[in-house]
């Protein structure tokens, strides 16, 4: 048999329902394929190997049994470690959680338990969610399967480059500024960022909670269907999860059908600041869908020029405050504690020493946002902004069934390059962080390689909220005309990573 | 360093006291403010908690619609605006038996609001204008160990239990109370009380003050007579019984006063109340650091009770205090001094429930107005915090009636209970206190008593029966009180022929 | 005049509870300046009259019933816990009543 690394999820299920393989073998495939390329990639905290095989064995009993069972059960997935699961080490990528085991599974990892999908382990991530390269994690960064001397994006830059590396072909993200579509758009995969509130934030370690958001990464526009509707849907553990159905994504991206769908090209999206491959790339990509019968117009939305400001008041507001309880007293990292020290120097010893810098700086810049004098001028102006960039969607989804526009700037750079430039840095999310801000469903879909340097460019889709389905159409029409042209999905064109056993 | 005080008298002779309280209220739901973890007082430490309560990284807080029930509830009975949309927010400050180290609370949009209430002092009713009512949550509970009888000073560490954090608090504000300057701290008192008696009708707390489920924080601030410059104020915690709210508003004008008569200043700092000493010290000063960064709590969706919902919620409001203790004077035939006496004496509620056993309105407001008012008295207590409640009453009453006991007797069976000595039945048993009915032991004083008076005996046998008295008096001293009087009379007059 | 000083941050890291070095203010503070700047462009919108969006749809009156759900075991609340006693978590002496 091929190498069952290299199969979609869709596939591994058809083989496991037609007897071919067994999700025992399939897991124990990828885990050697991590054996193999961890070293180098660096995607995985932590390998969770004797509870993915339980799983697996789990899985394979129930199926031999004749129970009914859901369409990924057996398939392996990447967990981001900003996902609580029970009993298994969780550190949203910091010093400060070092070796935590929570009690309790969030809400993302039972609904995977209850798929039968089987969990090989927490992927690494820029601390807390904060970073597009995952250089800001605590445990060293991951290198980008398509040039290991490249970020792979961030903050879920593990997961990402856990399926570009085909150590797992299913992958959880979290986004909360564009982690998981701008490492989606670097390692050449898709990566989607349901509508908020469509998925539940229960469990999961929250960085900014207005914004945070969990989807799926694969490889594929189905496999990221078939994932996102496995975790999607109502929480009641979660008071901002949406009571209604889970949108039909995994019917769109089957039918892929974009005849008569109209697009709009956001104008503030592109031009100045754009790398030219990531330009050529995107508006090929847009003449591909014109052809196969989309309605393309341009479309302004006049306030995303103030999104990133706006971004950068609220998200390091919610995060100054989510995390202050991480202060040495019930769980994680405690410095100091020499029998003088107070409690309250005790907490500020161990913020310091298991905190990192990018994590202070926003946690400072948000303290500063809230305090008093300037809470008007600017969280509660940032909140008034958000208002006005929900009403340019409002206003554009009146025209056009869906936005687009590149899904990064660039690609992915050269580790080192931006890390004490923190504007640099936050210049990375200009196109995905106003569907943050306005809640809105978004994906990155890849869309082919730079000419200037070869990596992947991501096509990023908006469809308006709960409209998740309509992301996938475009990215299943897209993903099999490119894949016409190229004889595969892009990922065939990845490199061949150095095995070492 | 204890500040020396004024006399009351001296205070008021130079100040005015400016006072504001704020009551916090422990709903009693099954469940805490944002999950599902019990709320049982005294539960063994850290057995009543989850990932909300204890802020663990990931958990996320969902409202409990029975406290959004009580919060309104509450305001309603206080006649208070209810908002037709608000939300909760963040108060961000660290401490660990926080354990979020933010409180959710809410901030500038409270769910009740501008409402006002009454209490009565010495028979003259003083309004009150209530500022809001609000949602939050309690923290956890710290044990300071190793430090003089558990204070914070001096402690080597602490140990944190958190199964009282999350559970549903109403904190209940009033805006400035004007009352005429001697009348400031009664009046004080009378609103905790009155609050105590409007929430248990409500049925929305336990409103225990002993146990922490009613808790009074009081702001006072003095200014000189004609002044319309506020002082600096100090916040008093801690203030844990109705008694203590009045000595400690008392204190803090003492203490103010005297600090401003030698030219110093007030810090406006919270102060901690001392039962034991009757006196406050000073806690922490407020500073910049109490900048708490309130902003709307990002994990929560706005509450915005329906207006159908809210008149639903009056329509099952229990009637206004005043209105129901005119009704139950008239029910109980109480004289207007009888029922002051009631409602001074906190003894409303405890009197209520006692006639709701079979009780007679009289004898129960003997007992509770008498012994058990005078016991609360000497211990520093409060009447519902004696270990002795309408049930043992209606029990002691009951054997009363029956003529197990009188009312002497009772009383010292009433000494039992208070000390702790058991049922009733056990300190009648312990004490041997039960009245003797049986008719030999009795005929035998009888005949003692006769022997030992004959001067009596003649009296009554030559018309004046009247004098018997004195051979009853006799039998009751020969059977130290253990005796029904009534029985003993009719015993006698069967001896003697009349 | 830098939008934020050296000892705003200072102060702002001591609400915030960091026991931030020397060198680390050196470096925050002129980061933080140019980050305020960024961020600050937010008060060029003209938006007055429009109400804050906190959530992509508006929910409201997100409410569970009144019931118990089992707890944690003590033994897993106080598993993560650094130090602790008599079934409590310890923590080191707290200076200030709350
Ligand atoms: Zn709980």
């Amino acid at each position: 048999m091929s190498d069952l690394t290299r199969k979609t999820a869709a596939e591994l299920a058809e083989l496991m329902t037609s007897g071919q393989a067994s999700s025992v073998e399939i897991t124990q495939a990828h885990l050697d394929r991590i054996a193999a390329v961890d070293g180098d990639v660096h995607a995985f905290l932590h390998v969770d190997t004797e509870g993915a095989l339980a799983q697996a064995k789990a899985v394979d009993g129930k199926r031999a049994a004749g129970e009914q069972l859901s369409p990924l059960a057996g398939v392996p997935l990447a967990l981001k470690d900003v996902l609580t699961q029970e009993g298994v080490p969780t550190t949203a990528g910091s010093k400060i959680l070092e070796g935590w085991k929570p009690p309790y599974d969030s809400t993302v990892v039972k609904r995977l338990k209850a798929a039968g999908i089987v969990i090989l382990g927490k992927t690494n991530m820029d601390e807390f969610a904060m970073g597009s390269s995952t250089e800001n994690s605590a445990y060293g960064t991951t290198h980008n399967p398509w040039d290991l001397n490249r970020i792979p994006g961030g903050s879920g830059g593990g997961s990402s480059a856990a399926i570009s590396a085909y150590e797992a072909p299913l992958a959880i993200g979290t986004d909360t500024g564009g982690s998981i579509r701008q490492p989606g758009a670097f390692t050449g995969t898709v990566g989607v960022k349901p509508t908020y509130g469509g998925t539940s934030r229960y469990g999961l370690i929250a960085l900014a909670s207005s914004l945070d958001t969990p989807g799926p990464c694969a490889r594929t526009t189905l496999d990221a269907a078939l994932l996102h509707e496995a975790i999607a849907g109502y929480d009641p553990m979660d008071s901002t999860s949406i009571n209604q159905p889970v949108p039909a994504v995994v019917e769109a991206a089957r039918n892929g059908d974009v005849a008569g769908l109209r697009i709009g090209v956001v104008k503030e999206l592109g031009g100045e600041g754009y790398q030219p491959g990531v330009e050529a790339r995107f508006h090929e990509a847009v003449e591909l869908l014109t052809k196969l019968g989309a309605e393309v117009v341009e479309v302004s939305c006049p306030h995303f020029e103030y999104a990133l400001p706006a971004y950068y008041l609220i998200l390091p507001s919610e995060a100054s405050s989510n995390l202050a309880k991480f202060d040495a007293m019930r769980y994680g990292l405690r410095v100091g504690d020499d029998g003088t020290n107070s409690a309250e120097t005790v907490t500020s010893l161990s913020r310091e020493a298991g905190f990192g810098a990018e994590v202070k700086r926003r946690i400072i810049l948000g303290t500063h946002a809230l305090s008093s004098g300037y809470y008007d001028a600017y969280y509660g102006q940032a909140q008034k902004v958000r208002t006005l960039i929900a009403r340019d969607f409002a206003k554009a989804y009146e025209q056009v069934d869906v936005l687009v526009s590149p899904a990064t700037p660039t690609t992915a750079f050269a580790i080192g390059d931006r890390i004490d430039d923190p504007i640099a840095m936050y210049k990375n999310d200009l196109c995905t962080i106003p569907s943050n801000l306005a809640g809105n469903a978004a994906a990155s879909f890849p869309c082919g390689l730079a000419d200037e340097d070869g990596l992947p460019v991501g096509f990023h889709v908006m469809a308006p909220v709960m409209r998740d389905d309509l992301l996938y159409t475009v990215g299943a029409a897209l993903e099999s005309a490119l894949a016409e042209q190229w004889g595969g999905v892009l990922m065939t064109k990845a490199p061949e990573l150095e095995v070492t056993r | 360093m204890t500040a020396a005080v004024l006399e009351i008298d001296d205070a008021l002779a130079t100040y005015d006291p400016v006072m504001g309280l704020e009551v916090h209220v422990e709903l009693n739901t099954k469940s805490k403010m944002f999950c599902g973890c019990p709320t049982e007082f005294g539960a063994p430490p850290n057995t009543q908690t989850c990932p909300v309560c204890l802020g663990l990284p990931g958990a996320l807080p969902v409202v409990n619609a029975k406290a959004v029930e009580s919060a309104i509830k509450i305001g309603l009975a206080l006649n208070c605006e209810i908002a037709e949309w608000c939300r909760f927010a963040r108060k961000n400050y660290f401490y660990p038996d926080m354990p979020k180290n933010f409180q959710t609370s809410q901030y500038d949009e409270p769910i009740a609001f501008n409402g006002w209430t009454e209490v009565v002092v010495d028979g003259e009713t003083y309004r009150i204008e209530i500022e809001r009512a609000h949602m939050e949550e309690d923290t956890g509970k710290s044990t300071h160990v190793g430090g003089a009888t558990g204070r914070i000073h001096g402690a080597s560490h602490s140990l944190v239990d958190y199964n009282r954090a999350g559970i549903p608090l109403i904190e209940i504000v009033t805006k400035t109370i004007e009352v005429p300057p001697a009348k400031a701290a009664a009046v004080a008192r009378a609103y905790v009380s009155m609050l105590r008696d409007l929430l248990f009708a409500l049925g929305v707390s336990d409103v225990r003050m002993d146990q922490g489920s009613l808790r009074c924080d009081a702001n006072v601030s003095l200014k000189p007579h004609g002044s319309t410059v506020l002082g600096t104020r100090t916040e008093t915690k801690n203030v844990n019984s109705f008694r203590s709210v009045e000595r400690a508003v008392t204190y803090e004008i003492t203490r103010q006063a005297a600090v401003l008569s030698s030219g110093g200043k007030i810090l406006q700092e919270t102060r901690h109340w001392h039962e034991d000493t009757g006196i406050t010290t000073s806690g922490r000063e407020k500073s910049d650091a109490d900048d708490y960064r309130y902003f709307p709590e990002p994990d929560l969706v706005p509450v915005a009770p329906s207006r159908e919902w809210v008149e639903e919620l009056r329509a099952t409001l229990p009637e206004a205090p005043s209105v129901r203790r005119a009704r139950l004077q008239e029910d109980w035939g109480f004289t207007d001094l009888e029922m002051r006496d009631v409602i001074n004496g906190n003894a409303l509620e405890p009197i209520v429930a006692t006639i709701e056993l079979g009780v007679t309105p009289a004898a129960a407001k003997k007992w509770w107005l008498g012994e058990l008012a005078r016991s609360a008295n000497e211990s520093g207590h409060d009447l519902d915090a004696l270990g002795v409640g309408p049930a043992e009453v209606a029990e002691v009453q009951k054997l009363v009636d029956d003529g197990t006991l009188n009312d002497k007797i009772a009383r010292q069976v009433f000494e039992g209970l208070l000390a702790g000595e058991g049922t009733p039945a056990e300190i009648i048993e312990k004490r041997g206190l039960a009245l003797v009915s049986d008719d030999s032991a009795l005929l035998e004083a009888i005949d003692r008593a006769i022997a030992a008076n004959p001067d009596v005996v003649e009296k009554v046998n030559s018309g004046k029966p009247a004098a018997a008295g004195a051979l009853i008096g006799a039998v009751m001293k020969d059977m130290r009180g253990q005796a029904d009087a009534a029985k003993v009379r009719q015993l006698l007059n069967e001896k003697l022929g009349i | 005049m830098p939008s934020i000083t050296r000892e705003e941050v200072a102060h702002l890291a001591r609400l915030a509870r960091i026991e931030l070095s020397d060198d680390e203010l050196d470096h925050l503070a002129p980061q933080l300046d140019q980050i305020i700047t960024l961020v600050g462009q937010v008060s060029q919108v003209a938006a007055d009259d429009i109400p804050p969006t906190s959530h992509a749809l508006p929910l409201t009156n997100v409410m569970r019933a009144d019931e118990n759900v089992p707890c944690l075991t003590p033994e897993q609340a106080l598993s993560g816990a650094p130090a602790a006693e008599e079934q409590r978590f310890r923590v080191p002496r707290i200076l200030e009543e709350d």
